[in-house]
């Protein structure tokens, strides 16, 4: 469904070149749902930019829907929708206007836009708000009257940037719902961004993990997880045989980063729940009671760090800039 | 791609119609100058030499279409800025549809809302202050209206996209409006009996000075060569350049 090689965007703005995206490869094949993470300004939003024809790569190649982006752009169009971070509804038409203007720009009849329309609005739970303003739709219907509109002409593939930003717990738990099942009943194959870490994890079947406009990973969400840091115990042990616990616990088969702190010994391994009975074992043959263990599985923000160094979170701090539009 | 620019037109028709009060607010300025300034011209007209032919009425109407113009039309591009900012035109240039159509709707319907007002503008002219001018004279002017508006919206468009600011524009836009209009001797008429010599070079520098004489000549019933031709000339090159403008930016990525 998508093909980039080498694509590149670099910004010249007073004098100075910005490389917003340096050389991303990327396949996304029919039916897949991929989500594309990364911190605001890392290159995202360019990206996603580029692949939907808005903004010309300074370099690489792209087929996009099975058609060349830089070749054929209007055949790219057609294959795609895309939901733009913000939307892309005017406050002053009405739903029923928005809706019959974005089908009939992809050649659809008028009474097709309306009939394709309804059947959407019915699935996004926005039936009977035809008549009403956008500028009166509360934020989670103005964002599935965008996906309807992206959806409009029955895509094989969507872009959808940052679709739940600014949505309450609510909404976005409702949206990702409704991004399943265009994938489950519709097979459509879905390519987001976002840079909420959960979002990512339950949505995706992958994840590409991008930053300061390179791909730095790649994965299942679980794979990325394993394949990075690993699982984290958090053993508790009466504060006398700490000592003997972290020794058990660091000749364990790939264990690392053990520490230990008052009673509590922590240390990762590659897989939590292969390594459990036998650190159970050990632990009876050396006579050390426990008082307690956790497993934890890694979070993509463990991914992160271990990719870049940085935190999701701290890598959105001020000073790192803004997506560039 | 008429197909297109047809939908592109309904879409701002409709928006317009929901608030014609816009229409009146666009009218509002040249009324009150045909209220408050036209019947002191009537006078200064008559007894003022070097003024062109054709009584006050006929000096001042025209000029407030060519207002209508540089203060409406040429403002156009704000609306697009909105959409701009609410993600309206990059969510229609995903879609197939051709970017001369997103322009040529958009001035399409600017050009309708200007032609209304201009009628608007004429008939109160007409009826409050008895205004009277040939059939054809007048019709002929509508035309160069319509002209007007093609040319200022599409340059207005153009401007839009390349300031990309809600802020700067109308600056920019008051800028460039307010001398271009003073430059076609919108209240008093830059003839070389009234204006010093330099004010008189540097109104004939100025495009809508030509196509104001040229809406002058029409409104008083003058269908000579010397007085519409110089003035269509122009309003046809600067109509071909604007447009041709505003669909190279419309066309360009990023707009």
């Amino acid at each position: 469904m998508i093909e980039a090689r080498g694509l590149a965007r670099t910004f010249r703005s007073r004098g100075r070149s910005v490389e917003a995206v340096r050389g991303v490869d990327l396949d996304v094949h029919a039916g897949e749902l991929v989500g594309f993470l990364g911190p605001n300004g890392a290159g995202k939003t360019t990206t996603l930019r580029m692949l939907t024809t808005l903004l010309r790569p300074t370099a690489g190649t792209a087929t996009v829907g099975g058609a060349d982006l830089l070749a054929d752009p209007v055949g790219v169009r057609k294959k795609i929708g895309y939901v733009a971070q913000g939307g892309g509804t005017a406050p002053e038409c009405r739903v029923i206007e928005e809706i019959e203007i974005q089908g009939r720009f992809y050649g659809l009849s008028k009474a097709d836009a309306v009939r394709r329309g309804a059947e959407l609005s019915e699935q996004l739970d926005i039936a009977g708000l035809e008549q009403r303003l956008v500028r009166t739709l509360s934020g989670g219907q103005k964002r599935r009257l965008d996906i309807a509109l992206g959806l409009i002409h029955s895509p094989g593939l969507v872009f959808l940037d940052e679709p739940t930003t600014g949505l309450d717990p609510q909404s976005r738990a409702n949206l990702w719902e409704h991004i399943r099942s265009l994938r489950a009943e519709h097979g459509v194959t879905v390519f987001l961004t976002t840079h909420y870490l959960e979002e990512a994890d339950s949505l995706c079947d992958r994840i590409l993990v991008i930053d300061n406009g390179e791909i730095v990973a790649e994965g299942t969400p679980d794979d990325l997880k394993a394949q990075v840091s690993g699982d984290g115990i958090t053993v508790d042990v009466p504060a006398e045989s700490v000592g003997d616990a972290a020794e058990v616990a660091a000749r364990l088969p790939g264990a690392t980063d053990v520490t230990t702190v008052e009673n509590t010994v922590r240390f990762r391994v590659p897989r939590g729940d292969t390594a459990l009975p036998e650190l159970l074992r050990a632990l009876d043959g050396k006579g050390i009671p426990l008082t307690s263990l956790q497993v934890q599985r890694p979070s993509l923000d463990d991914v992160f760090l271990s990719m870049t160094g940085r935190t999701l979170r701290d890598a959105e701090t001020p000073g790192e800039g803004s997506d560039v539009a | 791609m008429l197909r297109d620019t047809w939908l592109v037109f309904r879409r701002h028709m409709a928006i317009s119609l929901r608030n014609p009060a816009w229409v009146l607010i666009g009218i509002m300025q040249p009324l009150l100058y045909l209220l408050l300034f036209g019947p002191l011209m009537e006078k200064i007209v008559s007894s003022t030499p070097g003024f062109p032919p054709g009584d006050s009425w006929q000096i001042l109407a025209p000029a407030l279409l060519v207002q209508l113009g540089l203060f409406g039309s040429m403002f156009a591009g704000f609306a697009l800025l909105g959409d701009l900012r609410n993600g309206v035109v990059e969510r229609l240039r995903v879609t197939p549809v051709s970017r001369l159509a997103l322009l040529l709707g958009r001035v399409l319907h600017d050009t309708v809302q200007l032609l209304v007002q201009a009628l608007l503008l004429l008939l109160v002219a007409y009826l409050v202050f008895g205004m009277r001018a040939p059939v054809a004279g007048v019709l002929l002017c509508l035309i160069m209206v319509m002209l007007l508006a093609v040319t200022l919206s599409s340059a207005s468009y153009a401007m839009a996209l390349l300031v990309r600011s809600e802020e700067a524009f109308p600056a920019l836009l008051t800028t460039i409006s307010v001398p271009l209009l003073l430059l076609t001797g919108i209240l008093i008429p830059i003839t070389t009996d009234l204006a010093p010599r330099w004010l008189y070079v540097l109104s004939r520098i100025n495009p809508f000075a030509h196509v104001m004489d040229a809406e002058r000549a029409s409104f008083r019933g003058d269908f000579s060569v010397d007085g519409l031709l110089t003035g269509s000339v122009v309003l046809l090159v600067i109509t071909v350049l604007a447009v041709w403008w505003g669909a190279r930016t419309f066309q360009k990525e990023n707009a």
